[in-house]
Formats: C-alpha cells, sequence, structure tokens
C-alpha cells in the first residue's frame, strides 16, 4: 500500500466484487458472490446470525482467507498484487479474543506492527503514548502492564490501539467488544466512534448486535447465508426492511429502536404548525433537552408527565415537542 | 582433584553431552511432528514404546551394537532423552492458543516470525519442563554407564558391589542423588523464571 507520509492519512476504498470463498470439507460457500463498495473513511457494519460469514468476508480483505473467486482491491490495489504479510500491516485487525501477546508488555504489543516496519525507537516510543492517550489508557499506568494485568475493557482498548498503531487506512473490527460487559461496551463504542470521526480511517465492523451496529454503522450490510440481504443507512434499514428476514433480525417495528436514531433536532424540523392554545404551558414544559439528544430521550420525558419538552442548543431554546411531534418525526422517517 | 569430583565431572560430561544430543535431535523432531499431524501419529507411538523400555535394556541392547566405553553409553542416553523433550515439544507447540497465532498473522508477521516472536516463545516454559525431566532421568540413568565401561559415578556404585565396599557405594549413591537434585532445583528455578517471563503463570 502507498505510505502518504505528507498529508493527512486517511481512510481507503474497499472494492470487492463477486468474492466466494468455500472451505474444505464443506458442501456449500461460507461467502456467496459477495459484492461490496466501501467509500474511504465509511464506517461499515456486517451484521448477520451467527454462521453467516461475517467473519470469513472481513478476513477475505485481509488474506487471512483466500477467496476461491472474486477480486477485493483496497484503494483500487488489488489485494493479492502484494504480499500478505505487506497487506496486513498496512490493516488494522481487531478481534474478539483480543488476542494480546501475554509474553509482551501493553507497549511492546503495540509496538508489533511497527517493528515489524522497522519504525525507529523514538518514533514507536512516542506513537505508543499517543496511542495509550487515544484510546484513554494513561501511558505512566499501562505501558509496562501485562496482558494479565488488564481488565477486559482495557485488553480490548490496547487491542484496538494495537490496531492503529502503524496509521492503517482500513480497520477490521470483529466482534470487538463481545466479551466486555454492557457499560463498558457502551464506552468502547463511542471511543470506536470518537476515534473514527478524529482519523477518518475506514471501519469495517462485524457485529450480531443489532443495537451496536444501529449506533456505530454509516452504513450496515445486512448479511445471510453468504449473501448480503441488504445494505442502506441505519435508519433507511429500519424504515424500510426490504426482506422478512431483515424486519426480524432488526426487529424494524420496534418504534423505540428507531427514536433512539432520531434526534430532537430533527423532531423540531418536521413538527407540524399548531396554534398557540396547544403550546404547553409553563409549569408542564419539562427542563431543556439537547438539540442533539435522541427522539427517545425526548419521549422518556414525555412519559414521566411532561407535556412539552424544551429542545435547547447552545442555551438557545429551538423550539418545544409534544408527544405529537415525535409520533409526526417517526412517521416523516418512514416514508 | 579428588576422585569423587572426577567421577563427577565425568558424570555430568556424559550427561550433558547426551542432553544436547537429545535436544539437537527432539526439539525438531518435536516441532515437526506439532505441524504435522500425520507424522504425530507415528513418531508418538514409536517414542512411547521408547519410553516404556528400561533403561538397563537400551544399555544391554546398544553393547552388541556399538560396543563399550563412552559412546554406547552417550546413544542409550540419547535414546532415554529424546521422549519427554519430543513430547513436550510436540505438546507446547500445539497448545499456543489459535487466536494468538491468529492474531500475529493479522499483524503481518510472516510464518517465520510468528514462530520466533509468538509460538516459541510462549511454548518455551512447556518444552523446557521436558528438558527438565530429559536432564533427571539422563542424570539417573548414566549411572548405569558404567556396566558397559561409560565411566561416571556408575563406578563407585559397582565397584562398591563387587568389592563389598558399602561405603564407595553410598559414596557413589547419595552424590548421584545429590546431583539429580540440584539440577532438578537448577532447572526448576529457571523454568518459572521463563514461566513468569512468558505470562504462563501469573506473578
Ligand atoms: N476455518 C474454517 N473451516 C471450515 N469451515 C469454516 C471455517 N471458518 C468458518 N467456517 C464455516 O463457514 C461459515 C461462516 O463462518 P463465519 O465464521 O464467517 O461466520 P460468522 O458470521 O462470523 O459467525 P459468528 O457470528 O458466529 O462469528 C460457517 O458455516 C462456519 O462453520
Ligand atoms: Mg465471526
Amino acid at each position: 500500500m502507498s505510505e502518504h507520509r505528507d498529508g493527512p492519512r486517511r481512510g481507503a476504498s474497499i472494492d470487492a466484487r463477486d468474492v466466494a470463498v468455500r472451505y474444505a470439507e464443506s458442501d456449500r460457500n461460507a461467502v456467496d458472490d459477495m459484492s461490496l463498495g466501501v467509500e474511504a473513511g465509511e464506517f461499515i457494519v456486517l451484521l448477520g446470525p451467527s454462521g453467516c460469514g461475517k467473519s470469513t468476508f472481513l478476513r477475505t480483505i485481509n488474506r487471512l482467507v483466500i477467496p476461491a473467486a472474486g477480486t477485493i482491491a483496497v484503494d483500487g490495489r488489488n489485494v493479492g498484487d502484494v504480499t500478505p504479510e505487506e497487506l496486513r500491516r498496512g490493516i488494522g485487525y481487531v478481534i474478539q479474543a483480543v488476542g494480546l501477546f501475554p509474553h509482551l508488555t501493553v507497549a511492546q504489543n503495540i509496538a508489533v506492527v511497527p517493528r515489524l516496519l522497522h519504525w525507529d525507537r523514538a518514533r514507536i516510543a512516542a506513537r505508543v503514548d499517543e496511542l495509550l492517550g487515544l484510546t484513554q489508557l494513561e501511558p505512566e499506568r499501562y505501558r509496562g502492564r501485562y496482558p494479565r494485568e488488564l481488565s477486559g475493557g482495557e485488553a480490548q482498548r490496547v487491542g484496538v490501539a494495537r490496531a492503529l498503531a502503524a496509521e492503517p487506512r482500513v480497520l477490521l473490527m470483529d466482534e470487538p467488544f463481545g466479551a466486555v460487559d454492557a457499560i463498558v461496551r457502551l464506552a468502547l463504542q463511542d471511543e470506536t466512534l470518537r476515534i473514527h470521526r478524529a482519523l477518518g480511517t475506514t471501519i469495517i465492523f462485524v457485529t450480531h448486535d443489532v443495537d451496536e451496529a444501529l449506533r456505530l454503522a454509516d452504513r450496515i450490510v445486512v448479511m445471510r447465508e453468504g449473501k448480503i440481504e441488504q445494505t442502506g443507512a441505519p435508519l433507511r434499514i429500519l424504515a424500510h426492511p426490504a426482506t422478512p428476514y431483515v424486519e426480524k433480525l432488526l426487529d424494524a417495528k420496534d418504534a423505540v429502536r428507531r427514536l433512539q436514531l432520531l434526534r430532537a433536532r430533527d423532531a423540531i424540523q418536521t413538527r407540524v404548525e399548531r396554534s398557540t392554545t396547544l403550546e404547553a404551558t409553563e409549569n408542564t414544559m419539562s427542563a431543556p433537552i439537547d438539540a442533539d439528544a435522541s427522539l427517545r430521550d425526548a419521549l422518556s420525558l414525555l412519559l414521566q408527565g411532561a407535556s412539552a419538552v424544551a429542545v435547547s442548543e447552545d442555551g438557545r431554546t429551538l423550539g418545544t415537542l409534544t408527544f405529537e411531534d415525535v409520533r409526526t418525526a417517526i412517521a416523516a422517517q418512514a416514508q | 582433584m579428588s576422585d569423587l569430583l572426577l567421577h563427577v565431572r565425568d558424570h555430568l560430561i556424559l550427561s550433558g553431552a547426551a542432553l544436547a544430543c537429545a535436544l539437537v535431535l527432539g526439539i525438531p523432531l518435536g516441532s515437526a511432528i506439532a505441524r504435522t499431524a500425520a507424522l504425530r501419529d507415528v513418531s508418538l507411538a514409536g517414542v512411547n514404546v521408547a519410553r516404556v523400555i528400561p533403561s538397563l535394556a537400551v544399555l544391554a541392547l546398544a553393547q552388541p551394537f556399538l560396543g563399550i566405553g563412552f559412546r554406547p553409553s552417550l546413544v542409550a542416553l540419547v535414546f532415554l532423552a529424546i521422549p519427554p523433550i519430543v513430547i513436550n515439544t510436540d505438546v507446547a507447540l500445539r497448545n499456543v492458543s489459535a487466536a494468538l497465532i491468529d492474531a500475529a498473522h493479522g499483524l503481518g508477521m510472516t510464518e517465520r516470525q510468528v514462530r520466533a516472536r509468538v509460538a516459541w516463545p510462549l511454548a518455551l516454559p512447556v518444552v523446557f519442563g521436558g528438558v527438565r525431566t530429559a536432564a533427571v532421568e539422563v542424570i539417573a540413568s548414566a549411572t548405569l554407564a558404567a556396566f558397559i565401561g561409560g565411566g561416571g559415578l556408575g563406578e563407585y556404585i559397582l565397584n562398591g558391589l563387587a568389592g563389598g565396599d558399602y561405603g564407595q557405594l553410598f559414596e557413589g549413591a547419595i552424590a548421584v542423588a545429590v546431583l539429580a537434585l540440584v539440577v532438578q532445583g537448577l532447572l526448576t528455578v529457571v523454568e518459572r523464571r521463563i514461566a513468569v517471563r512468558t505470562g504462563a503463570r501469573s506473578g
């Protein structure tokens, strides 16, 4: 992969065409004629039940699995044109099992790829500290620890830091947060989003957790038995599941799930004009919520007894939302 | 140097040489069979047969082919030391977590780098356990080398028995026991160090 040391490094595009994988001793394709174009910097989530071929497809991108048919290009370059090692050093890979090397310290684990690339010592040390900072681990405290001295969440952070060490333009994450509890998982998801925004790395993320997919993805790829069933933005897939399979998998009829993805700001925009007599009175108005808060939060306040919710941005009130407005917003988005 | 020390020295030279040969042969064999299932069944069957043949029988069997002296003793002891080394190397390498090997490949290590930087460092404590077992077995069995003129502390025991000199017999027996215990202790300490360093054990 080409190195552009000058200028900001951004994500690479990925283009998979008609990819098929069949494992030996199997009578069907684990990945069956899959085509997927990923834009540079996009956050893609592969979603589907166990065994549908998510990991297999992911591993064709860094050539841990070699497809029987089809082509995969990263940044326009066929992944088979470079040695697997060179390819993989340019692609971050995070797995559920974390895979930190127990005989190496946190710093040494993070330094694996830079060392393979023969970076000099000072550059590696600086990079390790930078990445520990990025993944919210204090360098002084964590650098010298061994993996066995880390909590599950901390270990997973180090796993992410290690994958990002050599500034990859593509990051592959295979159920990276499957083994941590719900609260830590949310925090790690937020950090992944923050890192994605900060670095612009193309991310392909595998999960079978629908909420995780909805939270993270720019675009969700729903898979079924080695094939793509539907792709689209989270809200779009929720609103328009292409098949009963997708509808069932995403539990798309669950309106609360959709509310989670809509922001108060959106509802203000779809709000119908109404007469002043219907405006809520001061004493049943809730405390203001942020314009970027989800409609689920707004609904929650309404259910707690407020007749309207004030929506504000930077201390300025944008408007108020009633139960009717929330309903209108869902209906509008579902069109 | 006293006579006893000279015999200790010979005993250690014979044992050390046998262990060195067994390492040179056993470790590549163990790592080869860890990688090839087909090879494993045959080799492990052979190794297990070798294991149950008593040391004395091995020495007796070696004599018609190799005569007497240092060389046949060495061959017999190498034969004894190989099984634990092969078995432990095979088990150790196969027990390295598949997820770690996968992660190593995923990070862009070559096959060689995966072996040198991940598989071997993690397998080392168990491999070393096999080496320790082999070392102790060799030191104990090297006593029998005296029966075919291989020298070492076995001569004390043999002469003591032949001449009814129980003093000499005990001196030899105790020296061998002390030697085996000391080596066992030293190697155990080294093994613990390796285990801690490779994270196989906490603490
Ligand atoms: N190394 C392998 N050898 C043979 N078959 C395999 C191998 N890896 C996966 N498979 C099979 O290929 C299919 C797809 O597996 P894959 O691991 O890609 O699924 P997945 O969607 O990642 O599932 P999960 O959510 O459980 O991780 C499954 O039927 C699986 O049994
Ligand atoms: Mg999987």
